[in-house]
């Protein structure tokens, strides 16, 4: 499986945020997207999940399900959690898996990101850090080749990095992709770098 | 289908913990038919020949009472986009969060309703009649609504101009409810008509409202 960009261009609110963007990824290998604030991290996060249009440029997955949207074969991990508050975690994580796959394999994926003995806490007790892990928990629980992750260790205290870091790494060794924006290697240390510029 | 349960009882069960969002509604159309008989005064002809046209006017502002929250708090915490990237296409999702936020809103309306009805002197075999125009018609107005509660989370306003926005395409609704109510209870003019119109009106709702609120929200995501 190969993720092919070419000439994406990309336009928010009538501003080009960047322009003729070409990359290739394929089966396990990760790419870190790094560059200054505003520079169209997240936006190129957001053109691959399929959440804003491509402007121009082609964006292909080859040796994937040709007839499903790229979207629909990655998992988005953006800056809001897309947990509700009056939920329990449980529940929240089972909602997810339920809508995005097929329902199971909810808890393997909680006692992985160590959240299993919260199951039954309303999410609105949770700190940002198991906020972000229960995000994370949503990527295992639905297997989805390709993962954009934007910014994934932001509130995410030492031991919880290590973990994530451990976690990417079994997702590549299984043959995924994994595309984060981050101002650093985030514990990918094989990644390639894609360093975006003002355009 | 699974998807679509997941979809449906989650947002149940989000209507009905947060803070009793379900029963605002009711409770909102009870204060109002409750407030009518004081305001108007103890004339029972008068509140008999006016009841109708109260239930259905409670009825209205009280659906559209919890809807400008029914894609806000899904676009704040990203739920929104998750939506957009699951395997069900964005109109059925819709249509989803729109069947759920009827059956936990509007329902209970159609429910109470013939109590409210006796409160404002309509005979209790009108009642039923008058609770089924309000269930054939509350749905249509629930779609109608799911396009404004689009449309003002695609343009980052909320509130006053859902009710701006909303409530002039309700008024076909108004007219055919009514109609439709006061053929049963006063007569003389016959039910059918107005009551079939009633169903039409709710079903084209089904039909284009999904489709207009999920081009609403995709345009407004970008």
């Amino acid at each position: 499986m190969q993720l092919k960009a070419s000439g994406l261009t990309c336009n928010r609110g009538g501003r080009e945020v960047f322009r003729g963007l070409s990359f290739g990824l394929a089966t396990g290998e990760a790419m870190v997207v790094t560059g200054r604030n505003g520079v169209g991290k997240s936006s190129l996060l957001r053109v691959i999940a399929g959440l804003v249009r491509i402007a121009a440029g082609r964006l292909i997955l080859e040796g994937g399900e040709p007839d499903v949207p790229i979207g629909e074969q990655a998992h988005y991990l953006g800056h809001q959690d897309a947990m509700k508050p009056s939920l329990t975690v449980g529940e929240n994580l089972q909602f997810w898996s339920r809508f995005l796959g097929d329902g199971r394999a909810v808890k393997p994926a909680l006692e992985a990101v160590d959240l299993a003995e919260l199951a039954d806490l309303p999410a609105a007790y949770l700190s940002a850090g198991q906020r972000r892990r229960l995000s994370i928990a949503r990527l295992l629980a639905v297997p989805r080749p390709i993962w954009l992750l934007d910014e994934p260790t932001s509130s995410l205290d030492a031991p919880s990095q290590k973990r994530l870091a451990e976690l990417m790494r079994d997702h590549l060794v299984d043959g995924g992709m994994i595309i984060a924006a981050a101002h650093g290697m985030i514990g990918l240390e094989r990644a390639c770098e894609l360093k975006l510029d003002r355009a | 289908m699974n998807t679509f349960a997941a979809l449906l009882i989650r947002d149940m069960q989000l209507t009905i913990r947060v803070g009793g969002g379900a029963l605002m509604g009711a409770l909102f159309f009870l204060i109002v038919i409750t407030m009518i008989p004081f305001a108007v005064g103890p004339d029972l002809a008068l509140l008999r020949r006016i009841g109708p046209a109260i239930l259905w006017l409670g009825a209205l502002l009280a659906s559209l009472l919890a809807l400008d929250r029914l894609f806000a708090t899904d676009h704040e915490d990203g739920s929104l986009d998750l939506l957009m990237m699951g395997g069900m296409p964005l109109e059925l999702a819709v249509a989803t969060k729109a069947i759920a936020h009827w059956i936990t809103t509007g329902l209970p309306l159609v429910v109470i309703a013939p109590l409210l009805g006796l409160m404002l002197n309509v005979e209790l075999h009108a009642t039923g009649w008058l609770a089924l125009t309000l269930a054939a018609g509350t749905p249509a107005l629930t779609f109608i609504g799911l396009v404004g509660a689009a449309l003002s989370v695609a343009l980052r306003r909320g509130g006053l101009l859902l009710a701006v926005l909303v409530l002039p395409l309700t008024v076909p609704v108004l007219i055919f409810g009514i109609a439709a109510a006061n053929a049963a209870i006063v007569g003389p003019t016959p039910f059918g008509p107005p009551f079939t119109i009633l169903c039409a009106l709710s079903l084209v709702g089904l039909v284009l409202g999904p489709i207009a609120a999920a081009a609403a929200l995709r345009h407004g995501l970008e």
